[in-house]
């Protein structure tokens, strides 16, 4: 006689071949009806079209009050109205900032991009390329619920300000590397306020959230200025837009009262052209600099590609092949996640492969993005040395979120509105 | 605008509508992740049922606990830990079990019952009334085996039974 354990795994299989009829379908004798299925669907293609005329609408609407009627106070209500309904309504969801990942994961890896996405990741773009970040100034929920509670902003040193703003860009970068390589939507992973606009999702999630809403209280916008990826590609478009907001139309008086209004110390003073240099000077200079930008971008590729190594962790399978692994040293006990993926056929050499080829595609992948980071950083080192002439007090383009408060703090301004109130009257 | 153009391009060769995430019967051995782990309180993922594969058992695998002590609806019977499965006598020896989706947490107890041991006709699906559709599930992001993926907006449902899907 055959032990049983022989037979029991053949048995098995034949018990799992039949799965769909172990037990005959019923001959019922009276007329019986089963219940009806229901397959609820997921809105319309209707109601997503409004979904993008809504948010072109708003950047619209934006745009006339930031750069048409000059209205703070048009703004500040429009952004609560967006944040209600892009935030708390429609939980966050509807959102250009992520929308940055399936963009990258359709142009690296040509997965599908809806056309709905790329509209909503497009649009805040576009308006930036013709009026600035009047997305930032009222449209986007993650901006409002900061302004919400930016009650008492103080002014950062610049020591600590400016390698800060370093961040942004080291984030959008790792976040187009890892949805690029189709490790991990990072921007929605580590998403601080959304958890709030849902009330619900992990605890850590939705401390963070309250954590960045208390420091938003002095320091304004947090997430705005020091983390946000998409403010990073806004901010280029709104460098070179074709009109941007104005502190005041007409000429400045170099009073420095709306530089100290700015919440965000987005305004850049005035500045006299720059002294001409003796040539030695300059040439040392130059020659200095150009020594240090292919460092940078070197020193950017070498980091990010080993980024990828720790990196790859975000990924299910990478996690789960480190605790098999350990398992088979007998240094854990089974998981709940090793425990399926045994039952799920999948074979380990299969996850063996996902993993290694992950872990080539980050670390080439960094190697690009890291250079790419580094062309950024270089660029602003180059920017850095170049004195521009400004008459002025002048909004920083590629910082300023448009949203308006310095209107009221210039004098020039308040003398314009109240000749034009006379002559309407 | 290089970047504008490319996503352009790639928009083109997508969609119209989002795609949105759902469950693979075939390849989802029900862990019990899917009720922990969406960013809502209660899952989006419920139990489903395709009765045309149901054998209306009298002892069904999904609605009684292994060593139940009764086969009756007593608590201590019930393999669903929120008593969503609704058993109604139709005729001898058969029997009806439906899912209140509103008490259903997507644990998939039931699912691995009768996957395992019955005709495998409940099976888990993400609803999308409840659903918020993330842009990345965060039950996808844990699934062991990889049983989420995305489908159209227009069709987005990976139903037993149908044609080219799970047995
Ligand atoms: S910087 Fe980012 S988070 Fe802030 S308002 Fe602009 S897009 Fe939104
Ligand atoms: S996490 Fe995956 S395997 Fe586990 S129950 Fe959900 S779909 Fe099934
Ligand atoms: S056992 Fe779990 S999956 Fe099945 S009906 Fe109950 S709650 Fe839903
Ligand atoms: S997409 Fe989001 S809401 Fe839907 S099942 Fe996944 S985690 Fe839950």
């Amino acid at each position: 006689m055959r032990p049983l354990r022989t037979i029991l795994p053949s048995l098995a299989t034949a018990f799992a071949a039949q799965a769909s009829d172990r037990f005959p379908k019923p001959d019922f004798e009276a007329a019986y009806q089963p219940p009806a299925e229901v397959w609820p669907g997921a809105g319309t293609a209707l109601g997503e079209a409004i979904d993008v005329a809504l948010l072109a609408a708003a950047l619209g609407l934006a745009a006339h009050l930031a750069l048409g009627r000059r209205s703070r106070r048009g703004i500040a209500v429009l952004s609560v109205v967006c944040l209600a309904y892009f935030g708390f309504w429609r939980r966050g969801c509807l959102c250009a900032v992520g929308a940055i990942q399936p963009v990258a994961e359709a142009l690296f890896r040509g997965t599908e991009l809806p056309l709905a996405t790329a509209a909503i990741f497009l649009l805040p773009l576009i308006f930036a390329l013709f009026f600035g970040r009047v997305f930032c100034a009222a449209v986007c929920p993650l901006g409002a619920i900061q302004d919400l509670v930016a009650w008492r902003p103080q002014r950062l040193s610049r020591w600590l300000a400016s390698p800060l703003t370093l961040v942004p860009p080291i984030y959008l970068a790792l976040a187009l590397l890892l949805a690029g390589t189709g490790s991990a939507y990072v921007i929605c992973r580590f998403d601080p306020f959304v958890p709030l606009f849902r009330l619900s999702g992990n605890l850590h999630g939705i401390l963070a959230g309250i954590c960045l809403l208390l420091l938003g209280v002095v320091l304004a916008r947090p997430y705005c200025r020091f983390l946000c990826p998409y403010g990073v590609l806004l901010g280029w478009f709104s460098r070179f837009s074709w009109r941007h907001l104005t502190i005041t139309p007409e000429e400045c008086i170099r009073c420095r009262l709306c530089a100290e209004s700015c919440p965000f110390d987005a305004i850049l003073p005035p500045q006299p052209a720059a002294a001409p240099e003796p040539l030695p000077t300059a040439v040392r200079r130059l020659g200095r600099i150009l020594v240090a930008c292919p460092l940078i971008v070197l020193a950017g590729g070498w980091g990010f590609a080993r980024a990828g190594i720790p990196l790859a962790r975000l990924h299910s399978d990478t996690r789960l092949l480190e605790q098999i692994a350990l398992e088979e040293a007998g240094m854990a006990v089974p998981s709940v996640e090793s425990d399926a993926f045994r039952r799920s056929g999948r074979l380990p050499d299969e996850l063996r492969q996902s993993v290694a080829g992950r872990r080539r595609a980050l670390g080439r992948g960094g190697w690009w993005v890291g250079m790419a980071v580094g062309v950024v950083f270089a660029a602003r080192l180059l920017g850095a040395s170049v004195r521009r002439r400004r008459d002025g007090y002048e909004p920083d383009r590629l910082h300023c979120l448009s949203c308006g408060r310095c209107f009221r703090a210039c004098p020039v301004e308040h003398a314009r509105l109240r000749r034009k109130a006379a002559t309407e009257e | 605008m290089a970047v504008c153009g490319a996503t352009l391009a790639a928009a083109r060769r997508g969609p119209a509508r989002r795609t949105l995430w759902q469950i693979d019967p075939a390849a989802c051995v029900q862990c019990g992740l899917c009720a922990t782990s969406c960013v809502l309180p209660v899952s989006a993922v419920k139990c489903v049922h395709n009765f045309a594969m149901c054998g209306y058992c009298r002892l069904c695998f999904g609605y009684f606990e292994a060593d139940a002590p009764a086969l009756n609806a007593g608590a201590e019977n019930q393999m669903c830990p929120t008593g969503a499965i609704q058993r109604r006598f139709v005729e001898d020896p058969y029997h009806e079990y439906t899912i209140r989706e509103d008490l259903c947490i997507g644990c998939g107890r039931c699912v691995k019952g009768c996957t395992d041991f019955g005709n495998g006709s409940l099976y888990l699906q993400v609803r999308h009334d409840v659903c918020v559709h993330c842009e990345e599930c965060a039950i996808a992001t844990v699934c062991p085996t990889q049983a989420f993926r995305r489908v159209p907006a227009d069709d987005p449902y990976l139903r037993k039974g149908a044609a080219g899907e799970g047995t």
